[in-house]
């Protein structure tokens, strides 16, 4: 961020130092963000009906276990794991990498660097912002879930359930700084979007999109276990649906926060290294 | 006709040329491929770990169904959707009119616009694991299952085709589509299982509305041998169907089209 423009803006409240003034901007940040979401609502649309991949895998292993059970998976099972994958999956999800590609491309990022406040922040709130309009297509979906199998899927521990809201908002974390990361990688090299292929096909095969983890063989699981993408996804999930222990999901909480402050530490600092050496394309 | 292919030829030798400055896409294209083949198999590798058979497919024939898979999907990454993407491009800055006044059909001239060569890499990937495939069931097609299956092949590319023409007639309405093509692909994904997987509701659209059953699924089937020759002609009718109501919609959208500029 320039120091200059800085100046400029902070000149008015002399003083105030940046966490407060950055606060300041948050309801009208949150407003522009929600605003945004509205008017590009067709998009959000097509959006969730692209995320159709956890409906398609629900199809394939309730086939499957029609004839008899996977592992601990009966139909219901999969029927639950899958749509619940859905609703994680739809609140967690974030288009930072995209935008950040476009705007380095473009150029454009340099609107949002005249700003006194970091961009990824603002992609952040734009991310947050569009919440009540996720969690209006996951009720749906939470509802079909309740109505299909029961809540018998569901975890019985309380501990569980204190655990998941604290491993979604996790997985949006980690989402949202990972794939943050590789949109800054942009800033030094033109081909970052290949990265980010890279890694949706690992966190497809590895986060439990497609396959619930545990049916892995052994030895796979074993590395998953301790790879990041296990913690994008499954992990709430499995939060979500008991299929963890108490135990395991408090380590497992901590392994994924371990995962976010990795993250949010590689992003910044590429966003910083980026930055210097940055000059707008067509500038 | 002896006009369009020369064209076609020029179009190509273009995007080749184009391509060819940038060789190291080559690799990671040829690299990248490898790998979501690769990805592409594990939840297949996992399934076949529990059963012998899934919906009537055993692992090496539903190999057949990832292979057909795997070539389409060069096919429309490569020779699709590149150039369509383009046209939303010139919708949106109004460069189509310079296309629009060319002494060729424009719908030609938009759809051979670009082809990313190295996508082939693709097509390759899915060839090789067709031959393994079918080297590991031991079974040798005959010559007519060979025809029957280029045919299907045919169809699916000109089906593929026509739903992407389709999507792109779209961009006329509503200026900002480039999701949409991003949703299609994600329905196409559901094309790499056999489609006895989908029942009810579903298996009718991935049948008749988005015919994924016939590209793939079709395929495999009469490289086996094992498909009825009344679906052949079906799928057959079916896709001119589908070129015949693409080609109108275009020539429709065409003719309500007033340039972004003007």
């Amino acid at each position: 961020m320039s120091g200059a423009s800085l100046e400029a803006h902070g000149a008015r409240r002399e003083g105030e130092p940046a966490p407060a003034r950055i606060l300041r901007a948050m309801p009208s940040l949150f407003r522009v963000g929600f605003a945004s979401a509205i008017a590009y609502r067709a998009e959000f649309l097509v959006w969730v009906l692209a995320t159709n991949m956890p409906l398609v895998m629900l199809l394939l292993w309730t086939a499957v276990a029609r004839e008899a059970p996977v592992g601990r998976f009966g139909e219901a099972e999969f029927v639950a794991y899958f749509l619940a994958t859905l609703i994680v999956r739809m609140l967690t999800g974030s288009w930072v990498v995209w935008e950040l590609n476009f705007e380095i491309r473009q150029g454009t990022i340099g609107m949002k660097l005249l700003r006194p406040i970091h961009p990824l922040l603002v992609y952040a709130t734009d991310n947050l912002a569009a919440l009540p309009l996720r969690a209006l297509v996951s009720l749906p979906v939470a509802a079909i879930a309740l109505w299909w199998v029961g809540h018998g899927q569901l975890a019985s521990d309380p501990m569980l359930w204190i655990v998941a809201p604290i491993a979604i908002a996790g997985a949006w974390a980690m989402t949202f700084c990972a794939t943050s990361f590789i949109g800054t990688l942009g800033f030094f090299w033109d081909s970052s979007m290949s990265l980010f292929q890279l890694w949706l096909g690992f966190f497809f095969v590895f986060s439990g999109y497609i396959v619930p983890l545990e049916l892995l063989p052994a030895w796979l699981y074993d590395v998953v276990r301790w790879l990041p993408f296990r913690y994008l996804l499954s992990f709430p999930v499995e939060a979500m649906l008991g299929l963890v222990d108490r135990d395991e999901a408090l380590v497992a909480l901590a392994i994924q926060w371990a995962y976010v402050a990795a993250f949010l530490a590689l992003a910044l600092w590429t966003w910083k290294r980026g930055l210097a050496r940055y000059s707008a394309f067509g500038g | 006709m002896i006009r369009y292919a020369k064209l076609l030829g020029v179009q190509l030798r273009a995007s080749a040329l184009l391509t060819l400055q940038y060789r190291l896409d080559f690799f990671v294209a040829g690299a990248m491929s490898f790998f979501w083949t690769a990805t592409a198999l594990v939840p297949l590798l996992v399934l076949f770990q529990q059963r012998e058979t899934v919906a009537g497919w055993t692992w090496h024939e539903a190999l057949l169904v990832v292979a057909w898979f795997t070539v389409l999907k060069g096919v429309l990454e490569g020779g699709i959707e590149p150039a369509l993407q383009n046209v939303v491009e010139h919708i949106r800055k109004g460069t189509l009119d310079f296309i629009l006044l060319k002494p060729a059909d424009a719908q030609f001239l938009v759809s051979t616009s670009k082809f990313e060569v190295w996508k082939s890499a693709d097509v390759l990937g899915g060839v090789g694991l067709l031959a393994w495939a079918l080297v590991s069931v031991g079974w040798t097609p005959s010559f007519t299952a060979v025809a029957a299956t280029l045919v299907l092949l045919a169809c699916a590319v000109s089906i593929l085709y026509s739903l992407w023409i389709l999507v792109i007639s779209l961009a006329f309405v509503v200026v900002k589509i480039d999701n949409l093509s991003y949703l299609m692909e994600s329905i196409f994904d559901a094309a790499r299982w056999p489609s006895s997987v989908f029942r009810g509701a579903l298996a009718l659209i991935f049948t008749f509305v988005i015919p994924l059953a016939v590209m793939t699924t079709y395929p495999a089937l009469a490289l086996l041998g094992r498909l009825e020759s009344w679906r052949l002609g079906a799928a057959v009718g079916g896709a001119a169907a589908f070129a015949l109501v693409a080609r109108l919609v275009w020539t429709r959208a065409i003719a309500r089209y007033t340039s972004a500029g003007g």
